[in-house]
Order: structure tokens, then C-alpha cells, then sequence
């Protein structure tokens, strides 16, 4: 088998944000369904949350390129 | 109904445009194949030596037709700089703009190095020690190496294992011997493989023609709408102006105001500048055939995105940000001195560090998974030797490229906002004023 353990790394980072991003997905179209006049907040504030949650996923994607 | 109609057509000239293309580069390989062995025993055709040839002697890669599609380093290939501007699979010259440590600067147009006009970018001539291989212009390191414009006879390239790490190595060859190849001096600090060389590449690179491309379109689009502003004051907005007003209220009102406070004004203009200049430079990498440049997907470009933004932050944040990040306010001094301020300093870095690498990914990645789709045509097609696989791959790849064509549409506007949402949100959170 080849290939390097940052690979394995990189996929668990991977889920952890795909896990926190399904969360504020989900929490927002709840938020959403319940308020659909709050529309524009609750969206803004949900791809900011996404993005922070993004950040931590691409910083172990970049370790795992660096730590070959 | 209408739009239906039209919406068939551009599909329809797309899988055209795309399948013909296809098409001919697989004749080409084709022909290619047929005019290279000519001559040569059938045995050699398919033969496991030719792999051999392909890949530990020096050749052209337009001269020698591979046996197996390098998914990867097509794509490496299409979505790194190059010193050469592509349009489809033609090539024309870029100026070069280079300088040496001891043999000053060097300026020539790129049609010195001789590539080919419908090809991959490789020079087949040296120019003053430099070589143009794969796109990229590198520099021949040994000094016996003769300047002026000298017939080379083809690249080589090896993993070599350099300090108990394996690295790719790229020799030029000249008269039966090998010179060894150096690219050009990045500023990455060799975290991605680059680092400070012999010389250094200030060329108006594919990348960099794009970026002032944009840059005159917008200048050339704003300052028409800014005329049309004043000459049409309090009338309904027309043509080029109604389609930007909706973009510029938008970030007025949903970005700017929420998250910046009383003083959005002041950054508002920055904010725009940014958001316009990604998202241009975002759609036009999105443009088959058209260079398919990648600006906003090199991490120069967006390092520098994010450094105008830690700069600003840093110039403008005040006396309470200074003190929640250097001596939070509440909080016991033994925490703040082992815990809180070593976080928070560096979650100064990391905040523009991740504006760099968010943009940066999200759109490489997009690029790289066009690419691979396309890749399906010669994998499916073995590089031309079969043209109903290369049909096969085409009716696959192009549905699956427009999909996703369509998604990096939508991924060209979301990263344009978030970048300036994030920015908005750092400054806002700098320049806030103290609350209890």
C-alpha cells in the first residue's frame, strides 16, 4: 500500500467541517422555516459561521500538504 | 419558452465546441503517433520500451505520444502560471521579464524560446541559459552552458531523492548532455516546494496579463457608470448601471452597514474594489478555452488580498480592540498570560491566513475537478487511439463539466461575498467601540 497518513488526516478534517457545516445549515433553514421574514440575517450570519468552521478544515488540509 | 430555446443552443455549440476539440486533439496525438514510428518495427509501437522512452530519455512531450493519460500533471499542468497565454490549444507569446544574481536582467518576448504554436508550452531553444519548460520559464544552473539561442533536445524529468526527500527534478538536454533545471525564486520559504533560487521571474506571466485585463475592464466599467451617475442624476438606472446597482446596494446594505458600524462608509469602497476584483478575475478563470487563467486560485494573489486586509485591520483598529487582544479585560492574569493573549495574537495571523488559503482552495479545487472531468475524454479515449472511447468520454464529461461549471458559477459569487464579509466582519470587530 502506498500513500501517507496526512491523506487519512486531511479526509478527517474533512468530515469535522462537513459535520459543523451540515449543523449551521441545517439550524438555519430551521431558523428560516420558523422566521422567513429574518431571511437576510439568519443567511449572512450562517455563511460566516460556515466559512469560520471552512477555516479550521482548510488549515489541517494545508498541514497535511506541508507534513508529507 | 424562448429562453428555453436559447438556453438549447448554448448547450447544444458547447458539446460541440468541446467534442471538436476533443476530436482534434486526439487526431493529433493520432497522426502524431503514426508519423513518430514510421519506420520503426511494429514491435516498438505498443511495446513496454516506448513507456521506457517516454520517460528516461530526453524528448519534447509534443514529440513522443504517451501511453498512459497523466491525470494529475494535466491538471498541475492547466492550473499553474505560465509564461505563455493559451487560448484553446494555441499558444502566443508573453513578454519575459527575468533577473539573474551576477548576469542582470534579461528582457525578451517568451517567442524566443520557439514553442510550439499548438502545443504544451515547451521552448525547443534555450535564450541566455533560460528554458521555457512546461509553461514555465526555468534557468539552466551550470555556467558552461553557451548563451545566445541554442537548439535543445528535449526535457527530462525525475524524481530524485534530495535530502531523504523525494523531489522532481527537470534536466535540459543540449548535445547529448544533461543540465540540471531551476525554477524560479518563490516566496513561500519552501513550504510548497519553492524557495529562494539563482534567479528570479518578474514576467508578465499568463496570470499577471489576466489580472490587468479585469483590472481595465472594471476601471473601463466604472468609470462609465460614474459618468452615467452624474449625467443621469435622480433618473432610473440603464444598461451597464442597473446591473451593478442591485451588486453595489447589496454590499451597501448587507455587508457594509450590519457589520461595520457608524464608519462604513469609510471602507465601503474597499470592500467593492475587493469584491469586484475577485469576483472578475473568479468568472473569468471560468471561461473555457479563454487562458483559462487561475488568479484567484495562486496563493500570491490571494496572500496579497489577505495582506490588505490584516493591514487594514491593524491600521485601524483602536485602543479596545489593541486591549481585548493583548490584555482582556475580566479575566484572571495568570490565563491571560499563559492562554488568552498567545491565542489571540496569533488569531491575528491565522484570520487572514485563512481569507488566503479559503479563496485560494475553493477555487483551485473547482478548476481541478473541470479539469479531471475533461481528463474522463483521453482516459476513456486512450490518448486518441480510440475515437468512439473518446466519444464515450465526452458524452459523460460534458454533462458532469457543465454541472459543475454551473456550481463554480455560483462558488465564483459565494467566495467574492465571504471574503468581503469576513473582511467586513475583522474591521468592524477592530474599529468597535468599547460597550461596557
Amino acid at each position: 500500500m502506498t500513500g501517507s497518513i496526512a491523506a487519512i488526516g486531511m479526509g478527517l478534517a474533512a468530515i469535522g467541517a462537513g459535520i459543523g457545516v451540515g449543523a449551521i445549515g441545517g439550524r438555519a433553514m430551521d431558523a428560516i422555516a420558523r422566521q422567513p421574514e429574518a431571511l437576510g440575517d439568519i443567511r449572512a450570519n450562517m455563511i460566516l459561521t460556515a466559512a469560520l468552521v471552512e477555516g479550521a478544515a482548510l488549515i489541517a488540509i494545508i498541514m497535511a500538504f506541508l507534513v508529507k | 419558452m424562448k429562453e428555453l430555446r436559447s438556453f438549447m443552443r448554448i448547450v447544444l455549440t458547447l458539446f460541440l465546441v468541446v467534442g471538436l476539440q476533443a476530436l482534434l486533439v486526439a487526431q493529433d496525438h493520432h497522426t502524431e503517433e503514426h508519423s513518430t514510428t514510421h519506420g520503426t518495427t511494429e514491435a516498438d509501437h505498443h511495446g513496454s520500451d516506448h513507456s521506457e522512452d517516454g520517460h528516461h530519455t530526453c524528448h519534447f512531450h509534443a514529440d513522443v505520444h504517451p501511453t498512459e493519460y497523466d491525470a494529475t500533471g494535466t491538471a498541475y499542468h492547466h492550473i499553474s502560471d505560465a509564461n505563455v497565454y493559451s487560448i484553446g490549444s494555441f499558444n502566443f507569446p508573453l513578454p519575459c521579464i527575468l533577473y539573474t544574481k551576477g548576469h542582470g536582467w534579461d528582457i525578451f518576448s517568451s517567442s524566443k524560446f520557439r514553442f510550439d504554436f499548438f502545443g504544451h508550452g515547451e521552448g525547443r531553444y534555450a535564450y541566455n541559459q533560460y528554458v521555457l519548460d512546461n509553461g514555465a520559464v526555468k534557468r539552466i544552473e551550470d555556467p558552461s552552458f553557451p548563451t545566445g539561442e541554442v537548439a535543445l533536445e528535449g526535457f527530462l524529468h525525475k524524481t530524485e531523492t534530495i535530502d531523504g526527500e523525494a523531489k522532481e527534478v527537470a534536466y535540459a538536454c543540449h548535445e547529448g548532455k544533461h543540465y540540471k533545471l531551476i525554477p524560479q525564486s518563490t516566496a513561500d520559504a519552501g513550504l510548497f516546494g519553492g524557495g529562494i533560487t539563482t534567479f528570479y521571474d518578474f514576467s508578465l506571466t499568463k496570470n499577471v496579463v489576466s489580472m490587468l485585463l479585469i483590472t481595465l475592464l472594471l476601471s473601463w466599467a466604472f468609470f462609465r457608470i460614474a459618468k452615467a451617475y452624474k449625467l443621469r442624476d435622480n433618473m432610473a438606472p440603464k444598461g451597464l448601471q442597473s446591473f451593478i446597482e442591485p451588486i453595489f446596494v447589496f454590499v451597501q446594505d448587507e455587508v457594509a452597514k450590519p457589520f461595520l458600524g457608524p464608519k462604513w462608509e469609510k471602507f465601503l469602497p474597499l470592500l467593492l474594489a475587493l469584491f469586484f476584483f475577485i469576483l472578475g478575475l473568479n468568472l473569468f478563470g471560468q471561461i473555457p478555452f479563454l487562458g483559462g487563467s487561475n488568479v484567484t486560485g495562486s496563493l500570491a494573489v490571494t496572500a496579497v488580498l489577505a495582506l490588505i486586509t490584516f493591514v487594514v485591520v491593524t491600521i485601524n483598529g483602536n485602543k479596545n480592540y489593541w486591549s481585548h487582544i493583548l490584555w482582556m479585560p475580566g479575566v484572571p492574569p495568570i490565563i491571560k498570560i499563559l492562554i488568552l493573549t498567545p491565542v489571540e495574537i496569533l488569531g491575528m495571523f491565522i484570520k487572514p491566513f485563512t481569507l488566503m488559503l479559503r479563496l485560494f482552495a475553493n477555487i483551485t479545487a473547482g478548476h481541478i475537478v473541470v479539469l479531471s472531468f475533461v481528463g474522463l475524454i483521453f482516459m476513456f479515449g486512450k490518448l486518441g487511439e480510440s475515437t468512439s472511447g473518446a466519444i464515450t468520454g465526452a458524452v459523460v464529461a460534458v454533462p458532469l463539466t457543465m454541472f459543475i461549471l454551473a456550481i463554480e458559477l455560483l462558488v465564483a459569487f459565494i467566495q467574492a461575498y465571504v471574503f468581503i464579509l469576513l473582511t467586513a466582519s475583522y474591521i468592524g470587530a477592530a474599529t468597535e467601540e468599547a460597550h461596557h
